[in-house]
């Protein structure tokens, strides 16, 4: 017989962004224990205040097992032999006796009885909802020798079949009854398995999150909603019963600029925000609440007045702020500090206009780099700090600066994930460039070095973004002039243009350590030699020639060959056949397209490995071989070290 | 339609049926109702204890000169500790709500993670910001810690924004336009310490006479933490909450130099860490006073 299982652990108000973490969890946790013979499949579900985990055909019991438990030798004492039989609890004649290669022995074989699953979870489950994996912090809410869980747990459901799985937690004793909607719902109502999700639904909780995302998106079919997939998700997670109202506001405020008007609708309030057809925002936003309705329009108009008070803010800021140009501001940064070792911000104003000047920056790049940092000190960015060098750019627009110079301002923290644009044009970018460079220097210079997850001043994204920016608009500067000789920061920066290249471009990792031994610098030039690779390897003598190399480089180390101090190639000592014929090819192919030659070199080089032994008696011609050898591999090294390209002839 | 005194007479009333000690503010600057004596001090230790009490709090950098309408100076909170924490607290809380008159079937409530944290007491917990209709009206926090000291019963420590609350009552968009008793609003009472305080918190205050007294007051803290005794018989006597009251002043002194822009960030981390040396001293010292002396 098999049964359902109903595993509801109730509690107060669970950050949303950490269910879906913890569901995973808690189902592998559950899935992962070592009693079952079939593993269950339980479906998930959460929200704010309940993680339920649903199993359908749990066994009653674990099947029955038999365990053989050998006594003493057949010619042991009867004593001892009795002392057994009892043990096991039988007479002695009910004992077996087994030859083993040592002998006859006694043994007996005990009927294990399987245990009930009842039993089984009643004792896995305190431990499986406890366990510290399942959040990433957590609390204690008795006393501090209590148990930790997210927030308090309330109540718990745990039902197999028809019975209550007995368990307790800080109090809380396991039974049959869940809790509904905070205020639309009963406190306590009696479930089954069977009626679980619909007794819930009567009592205003929708289970399922997909149901409540469902709801929430129907509900904003009619409006033209900012789309914001990452909203939606804390929506779903914030409500047990979502429901989409529209509210509007005060046209007059869309003078304000639109970065800040979404900010407060979405970080602050999070409100989806509204556009009209021609895609500008509109004076109009989208609320959910976690009531089915609001006739009496109490919650618009509350949430209206709420946005008003936000944008009134807003306004004050942005008009107390207009008071002083953003160029004024900048003796202020003296106050501001950067870094405790690296000093203020002024100071790192001052360092990266000298940068941007060394990375061939005009005067608009000079003058975008001294307002960079200025919009620290302003009142709307101490209020909203997630649109620092927005809120810069906005300043240098109003204030009449020219288009490149506030451009550069606003967008100088770009990219700020693998998915985000870099600034647009070059000022933007090499202002961008300076301040990241300075400050991934400044603090590799101070010992401030990521270690593993360790990054607090998110140097990976700051690296990540110089060499997007260099490749990624063109920018033809040689990065290892601007790392100060810093082995450290070098193997920072190789690892940052290794992941960019492997990771988010795709090249095979093989081909990017081909082309990085060939160096890396330029990082536009690496990029056209890594598309040419790609492009070579699937033509049919690309492999070969690069096997060729391998065993040309293999050759070349074992022979010790000085690359540095080459003996000089003596056409003179080449003998005729395939040596003169590849050194006739190699003269013919030179300075060449790799592309354009490769089909002829490769059978040269076949017949020469064929043909003739590298490691000839006399010395002169062991030399002269190697050198001709060397020749042909420095033809190509500047495109790349194709001896790195991992072949599989 | 309720006065701003009459939602504070309902609920201290409704805490009061529900055992908590109503007590008045306290009679030293604070920044927060969790920094008075009642809240840091009572919360530690393995005494059960409930309160309830308004108290004024000061945010000096906070202040508009009376010209924003929403952002105060100084504003009204009302602070519940319940130690330890009740089983139903969110229902009670919300009871709370419904005794002001709030329908919480027609509003919409939310609990939105909001974990809490005073560098300046090592004292943290976690909670949420309760939204309403999108209006962030109270703080509810677990504590966890307190003058770095984990505490033996959790508390729940509800603060509620009154004069926000109360404008979302009163329907007024301004704090300024509501109404404090009949015949007077908030404006009549109040504007003149807006005005005021704003300007000397950023204009008027003389630094190096607030630098000296922030010393003064440290000093004095330092010293008497020096002379406590866990060992001592009369221990019980020693006057650990004076010593607090200079804790505060410290902090209210930070507070206000800092509004005046005399703090650099990097002095910043150092005054910090200054104030929370004598907050956490009075806090174990605390700790430590109310158990007996071991024989």
């Amino acid at each position: 017989m098999s049964l359902p299982f109903l595993l509801e652990i109730g509690t107060e108000e669970i950050p949303d962004w950490m269910i879906p973490d913890a569901l995973e969890e808690l189902r592998l946790l559950f899935v992962t224990h070592p009693a079952w013979r079939m593993p269950p499949n339980p479906k998930m579900d959460a929200t704010p205040r309940r993680l339920v985990l649903r199993a359908e055909g749990l066994p009653t019991r674990q099947e029955d097992s038999e365990e053989r438990v050998m006594g003493p030798a057949k010619s042991a004492p009867a004593q001892a032999v009795a002392g057994f039989a009892r043990k096991q609890g039988v007479r002695p004649e009910d004992l077996a006796v087994e030859s083993t290669p040592k002998g006859e022995y006694y043994c007996y074989t005990r009927k294990v009885e399987g245990r009930r699953t009842k039993d089984i979870l009643g004792e896995a489950l305190p431990g499986m909802i406890l366990q510290r994996s399942i959040f990433p912090k957590t609390m204690y809410w008795t006393d501090k020798k209590g148990p930790r869980f997210i927030r308090p747990i309330r109540w718990i459901v745990a039902l197999l079949g028809e019975e209550i799985v007995p368990f307790e937690i800080a109090g809380v004793h396991s039974g049959a009854l869940t809790s509904g909607h905070r205020r639309l719902g009963a406190r306590e109502i009696a479930v089954t398995s069977a009626d679980y999700e619909q007794r819930l639904r009567d009592h205003y909780v929708i289970l399922s999150a997909e149901q409540r995302r469902e709801k929430i998106r129907k509900e904003l079919a009619g409006v033209r909603i900012k789309p914001d997939p990452a909203l939606l998700e804390t929506l779903v997670y914030i409500t047990e019963y979502p429901t989409a109202i529209t509210g509007s506001f005060d046209a007059q405020f869309l003078e304000l600029p639109e970065e800040v008007l979404v900010t407060v609708m979405r970080h602050h309030q999070k409100y989806f925000s509204v556009e009209d057809e021609h895609g500008k925002l509109a004076a109009q936003f989208v609320a959910v609440m976690n009531i089915p309705a609001d006739p009496e329009g109490f919650v618009r108009r509350g949430n209206e007045r709420v946005l008003r008070a936000r944008f009134n803010d807003a306004r004050f800021f942005w008009e107390a702020d207009r008071k002083k140009t953003l160029a004024a501001r900048k003796a202020d940064l003296a106050h501001v500090t950067f870094q405790a070792k690296l000093g203020t911000y002024l100071e790192k104003t001052g360092r990266v206009v000298e940068l941007v000047k060394e990375l061939g920056g005009d005067a608009d790049a000079a003058r975008a780099a001294e307002l960079l940092k200025c919009d620290l000190t302003t009142e709307l960015v101490k209020e909203f700090t997630e649109l620092q060098g927005v809120v810069g750019g906005l300043y240098a627009r109003a204030d009449g600066e020219p288009q490149a110079v506030w451009q550069a301002v606003y967008d100088h923290y770009k990219p700020e994930s693998m998915d985000d644009a870099i600034p647009r044009g070059r000022t933007g970018q090499l202002v961008s460039l300076a301040d990241k460079l300075d400050t991934l220097r400044g603090c590799f210079r101070v010992g401030m070095i990521p270690s593993g997850s360790r990054d607090p001043f998110a140097l990976r994204r700051a690296a990540q973004g110089v060499v997007r920016i260099l490749v990624e608009g063109k920018l033809e500067l040689p990065l290892l002039d601007q790392l100060e000789g810093h082995q450290e920061l070098i193997h920072f920066f190789a690892d940052r243009v290794r992941f960019y290249f492997k990771d988010h471009r795709g090249f095979a990792y093989d081909e990017v350590n081909a082309c990085m031994a060939s160096g890396w610098s330029n990082l536009v030039d690496l990029e056209a030699r890594l598309l040419r690779v790609q492009a070579l390897r699937p033509t049919p003598d690309f492999e070969p020639l690069a096997a060729s190399f391998k065993r040309i480089r293999n050759i070349l180390s074992q022979a010790d060959w000085q690359a540095e101090a080459p003996a000089p190639l003596d056409p003179a000592l080449l003998e005729p056949g395939p040596e003169r014929d590849l050194y006739e090819e190699y003269r013919r192919i030179a300075g060449q397209p790799i592309e354009h030659v490769i089909s002829k070199l490769r059978p040269k080089v076949d017949l020469f490995f064929d043909k003739v032994l590298v490691n000839a008696p006399d010395a002169r011609v062991r030399q002269n071989r190697l050198a001709l050898l060397h020749t042909l591999l420095a033809e190509f090294s500047p495109i790349a070290d194709f001896s790195e390209i991992v072949t599989h002839s | 339609m309720q006065s701003f005194q009459d939602i504070i007479f309902t609920l201290k009333r409704y805490w009061a049926d529900r055992g908590c000690i109503i007590q008045e503010p306290y009679d030293v600057e604070v920044g927060a109702g969790t920094m008075c004596p009642e809240t840091f001090l009572r919360v530690l230790g393995p005494h059960p204890y409930r309160v309830a009490y308004v108290q004024p709090s000061r945010r000096p950098a906070d202040g508009r000169y009376g010209d924003n309408p929403n952002r105060l100076f100084k504003h009204s909170q009302l602070q519940v500790i319940l130690k330890p924490t009740p089983d139903d607290v969110i229902e009670q809380y919300l009871g709370s709500l419904e005794a002001i008159g709030i329908d919480l079937r027609k509003h919409d409530i939310k609990f939105e993670e909001d974990n809490w944290e005073a560098p300046t007491l090592g004292a943290w917990g976690i909670g949420w910001q309760v939204m309403l209709d999108g209006l962030e009206i109270t703080q509810f926090t677990y504590f966890q810690q307190c003058g770095g000291i984990d505490l033996d019963l959790v508390p729940a420590e509800i603060t509620y924004g009154l004069e926000r609350l109360t404008a979302f009552l009163q329907v007024k968009d301004s704090v300024y336009d509501i109404e404090w008793t009949k015949g007077f609003s908030y404006a009549d009472v109040r504007y003149r310490d807006e005005l005021q305080y704003s300007v000397y918190n950023f204009e008027a205050a003389d630094i190096p006479t607030l630098w000296k007294l922030f010393d003064l007051h440290e000093g004095e803290a330092a010293r008497l933490l020096k002379l406590y005794d866990p060992k001592a018989a009369d221990k019980k006597r020693f006057p650990l909450l004076p010593t607090y009251d200079h804790v505060l002043k410290c902090s209210n002194l930070f507070n206000t130099l800092d509004s005046r822009g005399a703090i650099s960030v990097t002095e910043r981390v150092g005054i910090i860490q200054r104030v929370r040396k004598i907050a956490v001293g009075v806090a174990q010292a605390w700790a430590d006073q109310q158990q007996e002396v071991a024989q």
